[in-house]
């Protein structure tokens, strides 16, 4: 039975990272943009919020269960806030997720409890490589199994944190397939970087990592001897990332039309004119359309459709032309005014254009 | 609680028509084309029993607001919700056929929303019967499309005989031949009976076949859905009763609750519009596999768009559009089946499908090269019936105009 309304959790859920959203992470973004950092006390107060906590069941010391669904709901609404400060908040995300959908029971008893009863830390992955076709299903870096042990060699990008890092899931080529590997805390052979220096993204602290024959024990392979299927971490980072472009590109929209009904032009205010009123009618369908594209993908994961993995494609594929049709839309209509970095719609324009490049940085 | 599971009693009635659309519909639509004017009755007697038998009109809106069923069963309504996914289906079969329905478009629509319940009984009660009837909506005229305000015809109540005295000519009447000569059906006709009055003056009249002083004037030769007849009707001192007005038939100035029905209207019949749009496209898309198929093309998913051939990359493109238009429909229905207000969605559910299908069955003729611009396929055709998705109902231009007006919480008055 078709129904398109959040259930009353979800709906409190929604009102409580939204408030979040508006009054901490935006407050916050532009500095924490211009001075490459967020500030720890924000990314606290959100992980209080208690979002990943209630994925989370009670015998990992969670208080709820995992919910794709609720997951995007979660996402979209964070990132409406800031999209750095929202992978920040999240970063834990990249670690306990896949444990929780693809490891083995002693795994998740293992791993997950020290995350979610502490306060925030950041433990996080890497996915990520650096070469133009990147694709999460041919990776570069290699795993080998060498007696007790997996040993990883290969070049990372876009690890969020991690030099702090209390944990770190490692994604690897073993045989030809992607599969994920816990690697614990001072792990030696690890090599960070310099920091890097993107276009947008600036408050999150991204790093490159090299595995220098980095050996782990065999059963910290997700999933154990047997491994995992690699299909539902990647549909569920799909689905948030789509879930994220969503929730900027209504920040976006929302900041351009009201600037577009504030602004004069010809005696009129500028959203009287069609030429802006029918780019604000053209946004808000385009964002309407991808977040249901992003429910039903995240709802098909929740019910184990077969054809989750593709629409949780196609709900990226439209994602990130959405973010960036919605964004350079919302530059456009502030004119000149868009341009200057004293309004937030150019960053949200940089960092839209990232939702092409990057993979893997949220996850639910 | 979200939820996309399609309900099974909509999965059973999808199935039988695209039984319907497979076996009556896809073997005569290229004659039809071929054959303007000529009129598909084995399709027609047979939908005519077929919804008989089924103990409805196919194709007719869902009526009262809240039917005895409903009150008695704590289930939610999916009457619009089935609706489009049938339309959707007869349109996948042929647009233009799907508009021969009998039993119950726009007219009844009209009916549905703004009718008493006597009007209801009598005029909607004509589809029972033994023969197919149809029924149109007569609100275009030669100077007025979009702007249905400047609606000339008139109509002027005779009090000693008490009855309305239509006149004006009206365009663009979709199946009014079939409604007013084929069948004994009926046509409603906007007109206004307060000329100084504007849009509050603005009502609508049932006009049944037969009735003197409406005649039908000529039949529009179309780029597509030409089995469909367009129809332009003459209106000379057309005299119908006086309880077929619908709504009141007093003039509150500087209310326009009259204009208003008529844009009520729009909310329910603007997503099935759009799910035409949407059964179209997904016959090119369909089709467009297929042929590539045959040519060794088979579209992966799941890799970078770095890695994608160019045609893949359009076609999943094509999908991704086409699919999120679909979602857009469903939630407009399903806020329709459960009264909640949504001419912001149905308006975004009739833009964005009508986008997409005319840019998906061009880059299906694109794609396929000279076996796209062929005749031999029906993609041509399609591409021709698709057009139509995008003007009547209210052109995308009129839809961005809504949706925009809603968005920004603008009156008609501030952004026109």
């Amino acid at each position: 039975m078709y129904s398109f309304s959040p259930n009353e959790e979800q709906k409190m859920l929604i009102d409580a990272i939204q408030r979040y959203a508006l009054d901490d992470l935006r407050a916050a973004a532009h500095d924490a943009d211009e001075e490459n950092e967020f500030p720890l006390e924000v990314i606290e107060k959100g992980w209080e919020l208690g979002y990943l906590q209630a994925s989370i069941p009670e015998t990992y010391d969670g208080f709820g269960e995992r919910s794709a669904l609720t997951g995007v709901l979660a996402a979209e609404e964070i990132a409406y806030g800031d999209l750095a400060g929202a992978m920040a908040v999240m970063v834990p995300g990249l670690y306990v997720m896949p444990i929780l959908i693809a490891g083995n029971e002693e795994q998740k008893k293992t791993f997950i409890p020290p995350v979610i009863e502490e306060e925030w830390r950041p433990y996080t992955s890497a996915l990520m490589e650096n070469s133009f076709d990147f694709d999460p299903n041919d990776l570069h870096t290699t795993a080998m199994i060498d007696g007790d042990s997996y040993v990883i060699s290969g070049e990372k990008i876009y690890v969020p944190f991690a030099p702090d890092s209390e944990g770190m899931i490692v994604y690897a080529n073993l045989d030809g397939v992607t599969q994920g590997f816990i690697i614990p805390k001072g792990q030696e052979g690890l090599e960070v970087g310099e920091r890097q220096k993107n276009l947008g993204l600036n408050a999150l602290p991204l790093y490159p990592v090299k595995f220098n024959n980095v050996r782990i024990p065999k059963e910290n392979r997700i999933g154990g001897e047997e491994g995992h299927k690699i299909e539902p971490i990647i549909d569920a980072s799909r689905v948030a990332m789509a879930a994220m472009a969503v929730g900027l590109s209504r920040a976006a929209f929302e900041y351009s039309r009201d600037y577009a009904k504030e602004r004069d032009v010809f005696g009129v205010k500028v959203a009287q004119k069609q030429a802006i009123a029918f780019m604000i009618a053209e946004m808000a369908t385009e964002i309407e359309a991808i977040r249901m594209l992003v429910w039903e993908a995240a709802w098909m994961i929740d019910n184990d459709k077969p054809e989750s993995s593709k629409q949780a494609y196609l709900a990226i594929t439209g994602a990130m032309d959405m973010a960036m049709m919605v964004t350079d839309r919302a530059v456009q209509i502030l004119g000149g005014h868009g341009y200057i970095r004293e309004h937030p719609v150019e960053l949200w324009m940089r960092n839209g254009r990232g939702f092409a490049s990057f993979s893997g940085l949220a996850i639910v | 609680m979200i939820d996309f599971e399609k309900p099974e009693a909509i999965q059973q009635v999808q199935n039988l028509v695209e039984t319907v659309a497979v076996n009556m519909m896809r073997p005569v639509s290229r004659y039809f084309d071929d054959h303007e004017h000529e009129i598909p009755w084995d399709y027609i007697n047979f939908m005519h029993q077929a919804t008989k038998a089924m103990g409805g009109a196919a194709s007719m809106a869902p009526t009262d607001k809240k039917s005895k069923d409903e009150k008695k069963d704590k289930r939610p309504p999916i009457g619009y919700q089935r609706l489009v996914h049938m339309v959707e289906m007869l349109a996948w079969g042929d647009a233009g056929m799907y508009l021969c329905t009998p039993g119950g478009m726009l007219g009844s629509a009209a009916v549905s929303a703004a009718g008493t319940p006597e009007q209801k009984k009598k005029f909607l009660s004509k589809f029972r019967g033994d023969k197919p009837v149809f029924d149109a909506m007569a609100m275009t005229e030669p100077q007025a499309g979009s702007d249905t305000s400047a609606i000339r015809a008139t109509a002027v109540l005779d009090k000693e005989t008490n009855e309305w005295i239509l006149n004006g000519e009206k365009i663009f009447v979709t199946a009014g031949h079939k409604a007013l000569i084929d069948s004994d059906g009926f046509i409603i006709v906007w007109a206004t009976i307060d000329p100084s009055a504007g849009r509050a003056g603005m009502r609508s009249f049932v006009v049944e076949a037969g009735t003197p002083g409406c005649t039908v004037t000529k039949l529009e030769y179309k780029l597509g859905i030409r089995v469909s007849d367009t129809a332009s009707i003459l209106l000379q001192d057309c005299r119908v009763p006086f309880e077929n007005i619908l709504g009141s038939p007093e003039v509150e100035k500087r209310t326009t609750k009259g204009f208003k029905g008529a844009m009520a209207t729009f909310d329910a019949t603007r997503p099935i519009v759009a799910a035409q749009a949407i059964g179209i496209a997904r016959a090119t898309l369909e089709l467009l596999k297929e042929e590539l198929e045959k040519n060794g093309v088979v579209i992966r998913y799941g890799l970078p768009r770095q890695k994608l051939t160019n045609i893949e990359r359009e076609f999943i493109d094509m999908e991704m559009m086409l699919h999120s238009a679909w979602l857009l429909v469903l939630k407009a229905v399903w806020m329709a089946d459960n009264h909640i207000h949504n001419p912001r969605e149905a308006s975004m559910s009739k833009l964005r499908a009508g986008d997409v299908v005319v840019k998906i069955t061009q880059k299906a003729i694109e794609i396929l090269g000279p076996l796209g611009y062929s005749r031999e396929l029906l993609l041509e055709k399609w591409f021709r019936d698709s057009k139509i998705t995008d003007l009547y109902e209210g052109t995308g231009q009129i839809n961005r105009l809504v949706v925009a007006r809603n968005v920004l919480g603008y009156r008609g008055s501030q952004l026109r």
